[in-house]
């Protein structure tokens, strides 16, 4: 009786839901990163980053701006996206994702895809207040776009796997606050790792946001703490990793189906 | 005919080590009114949830309409609505926005002439721009309904669809369900209340305990299992029974006032009118009688008795 369904069409219809539900909170969800990052600049850039002298031959308060760009990228795309898939579990509605004929892998590219499409853009809103603030360059406008967009999708994929993870909400906010704030703090937003001592320099290897901090950087000063392919090899790595989690998830269906 | 759902040897054990189903064994025509009806606990909602895809089977297989629901999820999944027990819906969202997302999530094109006459059918489109946070309880099931029909399935589950529903919303659903019927939509719902089953269903599969206990149509189930009963109301109450009625199936309620006669509705002969034959011949008068057939409760209860 009826025809098969359309392709890619609840992929599409769970991405511009997740979209619309964007722009219905757009004050929230632009508002908050842009006065944090107001704030940092107020503070680092001005009232410390005055005193302190150039780092790689840029301004201390340029030099923040990339790593300030990826502290509230990492930050948003992990709450955008936990916050997607964690809702539907804790209301129910997931039921309705779960019985359409529409799969895991299309699911994923809507909530991810949308969570990663609003990081993009806050992060470029965070660009644009960024240079009313300090002088910013950008020297490989293509691979700023390239991390920005990689990390987004990343993080996004790391919160998408919280929010199915998470039975609560206090598990929810744990994980950014405990895991992502330190990590972004200690990842060189802030300073280049050269100006640690050498044993915490060691440690920071460990650390997978130095490496998204220093390929960011690299495209706009041309300089970073690590080459650029190292920092590439590193994200795409931290994306596989998710994308193996989540097929294990999807295999036993944990957390999401009795 | 075929069936449009087929259901074998669906099993669920949890980790725990609760068996929830045990090998169930189901198939539904095109077109009927299926009844599930048992009690809390009984397996009813892990059914439908494992043939609508929202619930992992440990063993056994589920089509829909030929198509294997694991194998060609799209195919067999696109053919069925599922209207859940609890409402879920995203509350901020619009009925119109909900309704035309679940269209497209189930693969559908876009089709506003549709939606609307759908709202329109649920008594819905007056609050088409209404977020669903403002609209009444009885007005978000129907929501659930509007979402669970808004890709035009061949199938439609119901789960407990009048659980906690006036009377009023009660028989709207219940003309909703007749008018689908009449569409050619096979419904299959699920239900602790006979009185709904006994009402709506063209067949009734009684479920206890994870396992099908009996899978009927109802009349049939009605009239194998029920009891008829022949109640005379004396005229003078009686403190036992007469001799002369020995051997008759009688008892005496109500103080004596009241003589039943319980009887197999499906026997050849009945008996009534030796019976009375016999209470007039025993110049037993009475002022009035009445027969009333077992509900499909009485059928039900006794079922589960039995089965225990």
């Amino acid at each position: 009786m009826s025809a098969a369904p359309i392709r890619f069409s609840g992929m599409l219809a769970i991405y511009q839901a997740e979209m619309a539900r964007t722009v219905r909170t757009l004050w929230q969800s632009v508002a908050t990163p842009v006065v944090t990052t107001a704030l940092y600049f107020v503070v680092f850039g001005g009232a410390i980053g005055s005193r302190m002298q150039q780092v790689g031959g840029v301004e201390y308060g340029s030099f923040i701006v990339p790593g300030l760009i990826m502290l509230s990228l990492l930050g948003q795309s992990v709450s955008n996206a936990s916050i997607a898939i964690y809702f539907p579990k804790f209301t129910g509605t997931i039921f309705e994702i779960l019985s359409a004929p529409v799969s895991y892998g299309e699911a994923v590219v809507g909530y991810v895809g949308a969570a990663a499409s609003k990081s993009v853009m806050i992060g470029l809103i965070i660009l644009a207040t960024a240079t009313l603030c300090v002088p910013v360059r950008i020297m490989h406008p293509a691979w700023m776009v390239a991390f920005l967009l990689l990390t987004s999708i990343a993080f996004s994929l790391f919160g998408f796997i919280i929010g199915i993870w998470a039975k609560n909400f206090e598990q929810l906010a744990i994980i950014p606050s405990l895991v992502i704030t330190p990590l972004t703090f200690l990842g060189g937003a802030f300073y280049s790792i050269d100006m640690l001592p050498p044993v915490w320099r060691t440690v920071s290897l460990f650390n997978p946001v130095v490496y998204l901090v220093s390929g960011f950087r690299w495209s706009f000063y041309g300089a970073g703490d690590v080459s650029v392919e190292v920092s590439l090899a590193a994200t795409l790595f931290f994306i596989l990793a998710c994308l193996g989690v989540l097929k294990w998830i999807f295999r036993t269906g944990y957390r999401l189906k009795a | 005919m075929s069936p449009i759902v087929t259901v074998r040897g669906v099993r669920k054990a949890y980790d725990s080590g609760l068996v929830a189903l045990h090998s169930i064994d189901l198939e539904i025509a095109k077109g009927e009114i299926f009844a599930l009806l048992g009690p809390n606990g009984a397996g009813k909602t892990t059914l439908i949830s494992i043939i609508c895809g929202t619930v992992t089977m440990t063993s056994g297989s589920v089509s829909i309409d030929g198509h294997d629901a694991a194998m060609e999820f799209r195919a067999a999944r696109s053919k069925v609505g599922l209207v859940p027990q609890e409402i879920a819906v995203d509350i901020f969202q619009t009925v119109w926005n909900t309704v035309t997302f679940s269209r497209r999530l189930f693969g559908r094109p876009t089709n506003p002439a549709y939606v609307e006459s759908l709202l329109r059918d649920l008594s819905l489109w007056d609050k088409r721009k209404s977020r669903i946070i403002e609209l009444s309880g009885g007005m978000k099931r129907r929501v659930m309904i509007a979402k669970a029909l808004s890709h035009e399935p061949d199938v439609l589950f119901l789960d407990e669809p009048t659980a906690g529903v006036d009377v009023t919303l009660r028989k709207d659903m219940w003309e909703v369900i007749r008018r689908l019927k009449d569409r050619g939509v096979t419904v299959i719902l699920t239900t602790h209340y006979i009185e709904e089953a006994e009402a709506m269903a063209d067949r009734v599969g009684v479920i206890d305990k994870g396992r099908i206990v009996l899978v009927d149509q109802k009349a049939a189930m009605m009239q194998r299992l029920g009891k008829r009963q022949l109640t005379l109301a004396l005229a003078e109450p009686m403190t036992s029974l007469p001799p002369g009625l020995a051997g008759w199936p009688l008892e005496l309620e109500e103080d004596g006032q009241r003589l039943t006669y319980r009887f197999d509705a499906s026997a050849a002969t009945t008996g009534i009118q030796e019976l009375l034959r016999l209470v007039d011949s025993l110049g037993i008068a009475f002022s009035d009688l009445d027969t009333k057939k077992s509900s499909l409760e009485e059928i039900f209860v006794g079922l589960l008795e039995h089965a225990a």
